[in-house]
This record gives structure tokens, sequence and C-alpha cells, in this order.
């Protein structure tokens, strides 16, 4: 049991680690946020997964909590980081590299 | 039934966060009760007897599909971000969705951050404004089946 | 197994690094709001993992707190950020 909770949390920890080096590494705001939001989600999940197999033969109360945190953070990391793609685009901070771009051609101040 | 919809799920939260012991169930429906009074005229939401065959599909269907384009996403930043130099094509599209209702569309859209290669950026009636780290396709309908169509299909399936 | 913990937590402490220097570099305030969104998540798994290490039902609550406030954060620093692209950038 031991051997598995290390295991998730580990794999938790690496992918924070990518997370990090996502958001350090590439070379504009929206694929910042892509690396960030995606790597720092697996990362909570693993490691909650982790902490639930560590402590499931003590104490088997924790788990609710557990599966709170990661119904919450599945929900709300990406609507925060939506959030934050739309202010991005809104305040006319456009990367130069994108192929193609159809919000160009909405209305102005939706 | 709308009371007591959420009622049950006021206490169920409440208990999953204080712990399974009978002072915290009684007080839990104390709690409920008064909070239900309160919010129920301000929750919008209708319910039918297709609800539990909904979350069964909901919790067996698509949980596990999304947490395989979760893992299958992650691996995906991970070569990116470790190859010395970072592949990059991205543009911004337009996606139509089919699905009505706010919460199919709150699920499609979080679906899509979370799968490889995308993030959401807007909603504006039927079309989610996508980021694409590696844009494919060279229509409309090829970016369609690329970014939303397994989850559309799924969560036509559950929501409609 | 004591020495897994360590390496867990330099990891974890990697990450935060990473993301406290894209931070300070940050060209623009969009890329410090990116970075502070990932700053939080992972400090959310660091106070769940030490929950596990001091054996302490508390830390999860604090966990919870601080999700819910981290997203707040979020969506509060996304709105002034909308806002502010009125004036000049």
């Amino acid at each position: 049991m031991e051997i598995i909770s290390y295991i998730f949390l580990i794999i938790g920890g690496l992918f924070f680690l990518l997370g990090g080096l996502g958001v350090l590494r590439m070379p504009d705001t929206f694929n910042r946020i892509q690396a960030g939001t995606k790597a720092t989600t697996l990362g909570a999940f693993s490691i909650m997964i982790g902490i639930g197999f560590g402590v499931a033969e003590a104490h088997l109360d924790w788990l609710p909590k557990l599966l709170i945190i990661i119904v919450f953070i599945v929900i709300s990391n990406p609507v925060g980081s939506s959030a934050i793609a739309k202010a991005t685009y809104n305040s006319k901070n456009i990367p130069d590299n994108l192929v193609q771009d159809d919000l160009k051609d909405r209305g102005e101040d939706k | 039934m709308k009371y007591v919809t959420t009622f049950i799920a006021l206490l169920l939260v409440y208990l999953f966060l204080a712990g399974f012991t009978v002072n915290e169930v009684i007080l839990g429906s104390i709690v409920s009760a008064v909070l239900t009074l309160i919010l129920v005229k301000r929750l919008n939401f209708r319910l039918d007897w297709k609800f539990p065959i909904r979350l069964l599909k909901f919790l067996f269907l698509y949980i596990p599909v999304f947490i395989w384009k979760l893992i299958l996403a992650n691996l995906d930043v991970a070569r990116r971000v470790l190859s010395p130099k970072i592949p990059l094509h991205s543009g911004i599209v337009k996606v139509k969705t089919n699905l009505k209702g706010d919460f199919g569309k709150l699920t499609l859209a979080n679906s899509i951050t979370l799968t490889p290669g995308t993030l959401s950026i807007d909603i504006e009636d039927d079309y989610i404004y996508v980021h694409a780290i590696d844009v494919k396709g060279e229509t409309e309908e090829e970016n369609q089946a690329n970014i939303s169509g397994p989850f559309e299909k799924i969560l036509g399936g559950i929501f409609e | 197994m004591e020495w897994l913990d360590y390496v867990v937590f330099s990891l974890i402490g990697l990450g935060l690094i990473f993301t406290v220097i894209r931070f300070i570099l940050g060209p623009k305030l969009s890329d410090r709001v990116v970075s502070l969104d990932t700053f939080n998540m992972i400090i959310i798994g660091l106070i769940a993992f030490l929950a596990l290490i001091f054996e302490s039902n508390l830390y999860l609550d604090i966990a919870i707190v601080y999700a819910v406030l981290a997203f707040l954060e979020t969506v509060v620093f996304a709105r002034y950020l909308e806002g502010k692209s009125h004036g000049n950038n």
C-alpha cells in the first residue's frame, strides 16, 4: 500500500515539475496557460490519489475530503484558465505567431 | 422535488466535509434545511425521472474517457516541454457545438481545455473559441472533428 | 522509505522555483497571472502532502479553503486584466 502511494506521489511531483518547467519554457502566454493548467491538474489529481492510498488503512474519513478537493480542482482550474485566456486576448496582448485567428473577425468588445 | 434535491445535495457536501457521525448528521440537517429555504428561490434547474440514468452514464461513460484523455494530454505536454526546440504551430479556431444547456457547454469546454493541445477561450452562443498548439485541419469541419468530436458524442448522449 | 518524502518535496519545490522565475521574468502582466495560477495549484498539492506527513486532518481543510481562494483570486485578476486593457497597456 505504501509503495503504491509513493508511486502516485512521485508521479504527481513530476507533473508539478513539468508544469513549472512548461510555464518557464513556453514562448507565449497561451501556450504557458496550456502547459500550466494540464500539468498541475493531473499533478494534483495524482497527489490526492497517492495520499488516499497512504492513509486508507489508518484514517478512512479523509477520503471524502480528498474527493471534494479533486472535484473542485478539476472543475475550477479549467474555468480559471479560460478566464485568464479571455482576459489576455481582450487586453490586446496577442502573440504574433498565430497561424489562424477566428476570434479576430468577431464583433468588437462583446 | 426541488427542495428535496437541494437539501440532499447540501447535506451530502456538509457530511463529506465534516465526517459521518450522529452529531454532524443532526447539525448538518438543520443547516441544510435553513440554507435550502434561503437558496431555493434563486436556483434554476429542472429534474426529471431520467436524472439517475444520466448520472450513471456520466460516471461510467464520461469519467474514464476524460481521465484517459487527461493522461494523454499530460504526456503530450511533457513531450513538448522536454524537447529542446518546442514545436509550435498554434492558432485560434472556432468550433461549433450542438449541445444545449449551460452545464453541457461547461463540461464540454472543460473537457476541451484538458485534452491534448487545446484550450477553450470563450463561449458565445453555439461556438467555442479554442486555442490549439497544433492546428492540423484546414477547414472548420476538420478542426471540429479533431478537437471536440469524441466528447461531443458522449456528452450528447448524456445531456440530450 | 523516509527518503522518498524528500524526493517528492524536491520535485514540488523545483516546480515552485520555475514558476517563481517566470513570475519575476514575465514580460507582461498576463504572464505573471498565469504563473500565479500555476503556483497556487502547486501549493494546494503541497499542503495536502503536508497533511500526509504530519498525519493531521486539519491540513486538508486548509487545502480546500486555499483552493477556493485561489480560484477567486484567479478570476479577480482576470477581470482586472480585462478592465486594464481600455487604458494604455
